[in-house]
């Protein structure tokens, strides 16, 4: 088989549409008829619903209905389902599509007008008569957990609503044993995902048929019909969910939200289509975020500074619903040991309800934030024992010797983590060489001279990729000799377009711009999970593999039975498949495909079903662990504390690249969220739960001006647990890079500098330190 | 609600209108004339998804109202090339990977469209000073500057 694209820096096949204003995103889906939505939401972080009065606002032009959850009740009602319930979870913690009595964030939304036009829709919200209840506020976790807190949902007995826990070994002899002990407090704050498109939705009932279509800027099309469906005990072949072109997602987008089920039944409600497009004020409010986790941790180590175990407590932040049940927190879990072998850990987060907008994974999903507080301890280990950083680190990792290493931790699922692979001292000592840290010493007395602080930081990462249970995908080659890939998997950038092609093109010997992928529509392909996870390499593009694989030996069969020819002499190349040795005698595809579509009355070949067409299932059991290290230089100006990044150098094994192009751009976008996190992105919110930082002026997202260019350097393990050797790509970048840029920062302070514990780091809490150390 | 004829000329077709004195520009661009290339982000000016180039210099649409267009010239991002034919911006854009979703990338293209119409030969710290205004998630900016430098070549290569 011919490998011709994978593995090549193809351009993408998605491109010349995007490029030139041909994309089509949910707000460029227009139906005829169509109203437009608006929501009321809640100004206040915890209150009851004392009335409502729309009758202002129903007189208003352009206004064709005013609605709350009580409009819907022919349709649907109650608390939306949990997306992926918990053991620990008793009953799911989860909002109604519009808030019935009781609100718990500012942002939950009430009520929702539709209008002929936004602009009359937004004019009639400000016309609503709405009473609301005060009472009392949870603005983080830590007063969530503390004696006579208020309750963030009235009635509910406690703030915590589960306690994770996750250990491996006796870690009590562990730390009785070890000849150190330190221990630390770690504040960590990560905002949102603030994917350049907001989130939108249309809905369409089909009148005729009773059908419900819905258009959403969604990474999990599949799980909104099949939740939607059970909502509306409807079957789900009569909804049909599509996510057209997504203008980024980086988790917040793989939520079912309340959003997409009430535009959903005001079309069922008015009987026409609905759009609602959330714009970025809404995105502050109502778009999950992730949010702070409080670290108490202790680590042992031997006297050489190998660490053994860690153990300790986590308050983390939930915010004010559970939309994706436990994940976020058990995704920052399951990410213990990292990279590293310990003998023993134990760890406990509680999961902690309070007044603030809901959580759910966010790039890296919790991994960033066990990474950070795994990278700081083996720096605490190194600062206290006055050795290097990158000893401590070589003394503790997981040796590529013993892969697959069982670590001791459990998945998501409760099944042990075991690494299939990977050298992860290498990507160390290869992030090290490339950026040159023996001669660092130099570079930090030239900034020196300059009045400047320079500072080397690194991290290292393990990454869990290719969730199960599966993608699918179907392969078929239409009679024009086209073909045609349509998977379940939504793609919000990620190139799918073109890597799931290369795979295909390959297989199946044809050029890449004869392969299209249908992707994410429920009409043409009849499951799908989740483009989360740094899945759907792994998942589809095995599935793709698969399908291809089947459509190619059923040309094979079909071929040889019309050039009389054995199926070992035959061979797939340019289109056609042909007599190894003799390509003059050969049959190209759409004539096998022509065939397999049947004629009235003209038998096909014996033994192949019609259709040249297959559908592949990849079920991925196992997961794939990609794992990287990453290092840059930071230079510090004492007076104003303005932090540049200078150099950046990324070592990555995520397997077999299938476009390292695509890889690439994977990693430098995920580098640059996880800087964003360290240095910029702050979610603020005051006593009464109140946002303080809802623009793009209080929140800042990393800029073109402020990052630096990014070096990266792959080594490629073939996974031995999927047909292409892949592991996911899309959040290595992230989670190891706070804690890299933290690790710099940390260096260019110096000794005397108060250990950093917490990030993002403001210029002013920056220049306070330097003050506090000069003294 | 009052409403205003306009006369403008929008990708070098003269364009006429009647339109509601509060709508904004990247609105009427997407809803009055189709032209859904134009993409709005955050409508409050930051992110830079909507920029458009008015009469030779890069504009936020979303701050623009529909009406102070009027009389002025409007380049959008189908303005540049087709699928079939990219402009050498385009191309640098595709064969660099600087787009991923797509969303911010009509903006960004507009912005250095119009940076390379008055400087022929900019710097890397140049061209990200100029995106500064341009916010983009999926990147981290790298192959945009890069597919900029690129562009600015084979435009001073061919004219």
């Amino acid at each position: 088989m011919s490998t011709r694209y994978f593995g090549a820096a193809v351009p993408r096949l998605e491109d010349p549409r995007l490029l030139t204003g041909r994309g089509t995103y949910v707000d460029d889906v227009v139906l005829p008829g169509m109203l437009h939505a608006v929501f009321l939401r809640s100004s206040v972080a915890h209150g009851r619903v004392r009335n409502l009065d729309p009758s202002a606002a129903l007189s208003m032009p352009g206004v064709r209905a005013v609605y709350a959850m009580a409009d819907f009740a022919g349709f649907g009602s109650g608390p939306m389902p949990a997306m992926a319930p918990h053991p620990l979870l008793k009953s799911p913690v989860t909002c109604s599509p519009l808030a019935v009595d009781e609100v718990r964030y500012v942002g939950e939304a009430i009520a929702m007008v539709l209008a002929d036009s936004r602009a009359e829709a937004e004019d009639a919200l400000a016309a609503i008569e709405l009473d609301i209840e005060h009472l009392p506020v949870v603005a983080n976790a830590r007063q969530g957990v503390a004696d006579g807190a208020p309750r963030a949902h009235s009635g509910r007995e406690s703030n915590v609503i589960a306690t994770l826990r996750g250990s491996h070994g006796n870690v009590d002899a562990v730390f009785a044993a070890a000849a150190h002990r330190f221990s630390e407090t770690f504040e960590i704050h990560r905002g949102g995902c603030h994917a350049m498109e907001c989130r939108g939705v249309v809905a369409a009932p089909e009148p005729r048929s009773g059908e419900l279509s819905l258009w959403t800027s969604s990474q999990s099309p599949y799980m909104v019909r099949r939740h939607l469906a059970t909502y509306l005990g409807r079957d789900e072949v009569d909804i049909r969910v599509t996510a057209p072109d997504v203008g980024g997602g980086f988790g917040p987008k793989a939520n079912v939200y309340p959003e997409e089920f009430a535009v959903a039944l005001a079309a069922l409600a008015c009987g026409r289509p609905v759009k609602w497009i959330e714009d970025r004020q809404e995105h502050f409010l109502a778009t999950t975020q992730q949010r702070d986790q409080f670290w108490s941790l202790e680590v042992a180590c031997d006297a050489t500074g190998r660490m053994l175990g860690v153990r300790g407590h986590c308050i983390h932040d939930n915010g004010a619903y559970a939309p994706y049940g436990l994940i976020l927190p058990a995704t920052a879990l399951a990410s213990f040991p990292g990279p590293y072998a310990l003998a023993a850990f134990d760890l406990s987060i509680d999961v902690v309800l309070t007044n603030l907008v809901p959580t759910s994974p966010v790039r890296g999903a919790g991994r960033p934030n066990a990474a950070f507080v795994l990278e700081r301890l083996a720096d605490t280990v190194a600062r206290r024992l006055n050795l290097p950083r990158e000893e401590v680190r070589r003394r503790s990792f997981v040796r590529a010797e013993q892969m697959p290493y069982v670590t001791g931790g459990k998945m998501r699922d409760g099944s042990p983590v075991a690494y299939d692979s990977g050298d992860y001292a290498k990507a160390l000592s290869l992030v090290l060489d490339k950026i040159d840290a023996s001669g660092f010493a130099r570079r930090r007395a030239d900034a020196a001279a300059r009045g400047r602080l320079l500072g080397l930081g690194f991290a290292s990462c393990v990454e869990d990729t290719g969730l199960g249970p599966f993608e699918g995908a179907s392969v078929r080659v239409t009679p024009a000799g086209k073909v045609v890939v349509a998977t379940g998997a939504a793609s919000q950038g990620q190139g799918h377009a073109t890597t799931l092609a290369q795979i295909a093109a390959d297989a199946l010997g044809v050029d890449l711009s004869q392969v299209t992928i249908k992707p994410a529509d429920s009409r043409i392909f009849p499951l799908g999970i989740s483009t989360i996870a740094s899945r759907v390499a792994v998942t589809a593009g095995s599935s793709v593999e698969i399908a291809a694989r089947k459509v190619r030996d059923k040309a094979i069969k079909v071929a040889a039975h019309m050039l009389e020819a054995g199926e070992h002499d035959l061979e797939i190349e340019n289109g056609q498949v042909r007599v190894v040795g003799v390509p003059d005698m050969n049959v190209p595809l759409s004539t096998i495909a022509r065939v397999l579509s049947g004629s009235a009355g003209v038998p096909i070949p014996a033994g192949v079903e019609p259709d040249l067409a297959a559908t592949g299932y990849f079920e991925a059991n196992q997961l794939a662990f990609a794992y990287g290290s990453q290092a840059c230089e930071v230079e510090i100006d004492p007076e104003t504390g303005d932090t540049r990044i200078t150099r950046y150098v990324v070592a990555h094994d995520c397997g077999r690249l299938i476009n390292p192009l695509i890889v690439d751009g994977q990693i430098r976008g995920g580098v640059v969220h996880g800087i964003g996190n360290a240095l910029f992105e702050h979610m603020r919110h005051d006593e009464a739960g109140q946002p303080l930082t809802a623009t793009y002026a209080d929140y800042l997202l990393p800029g073109a001006a402020e990052m630096p260019d990014i070096e990266i350097h792959h080594i490629e393990t073939p996974s031995p647990r999927n047909p292409i050797g892949a592991k996911g790509a899309g959040e290595g970048g992230t989670i190891p890079a706070a804690a890299c840029v933290i690790s710099a920062i940390q260096d260019a302070l110096g000794p005397e500098a108060p250990f950093v514990t917490m990030h993002p780091l403001s210029p002013e809490q920056i220049v306070e330190w330097i003050d506090k150390t000069r003294k | 609600m009052s409403a205003r004829k306009i006369h403008l000329t929008v990708n070098g077709e003269a364009v006429e209108a009647e339109v509601q004195a509060r709508v904004n520009l990247a609105d009427f661009l997407r809803q009055a004339i189709g032209l859904t290339g134009t993409h709005v982000g955050c409508e409050h000016g930051v992110c830079g998804a909507c920029t458009i180039i008015v009469d030779g210099r890069p504009a936020r649409a979303c701050l623009m109202l529909a009406v102070q267009a009027d009389g002025a010239k409007v380049e959008t991002v189908e303005s540049l090339g087709t699928p079939e034919s990219l402009s050498e911006l385009q191309q640098a854009f595709r064969d660099r990977h600087a787009l991923q979703c797509g969303f911010c990338t009509p903006g960004m293209l507009m912005t250095i469209e119009a940076l390379l119409r008055v400087e022929a030969s900019p710097t890397r710290e140049q061209i990200r000073d100029v995106l500064s205004g341009n916010l983009c998630r999926c990147t981290g900016y790298q192959a945009i500057v890069d597919a900029a430098l690129d562009a600015a070549k084979a435009r001073r290569g061919t004219r």
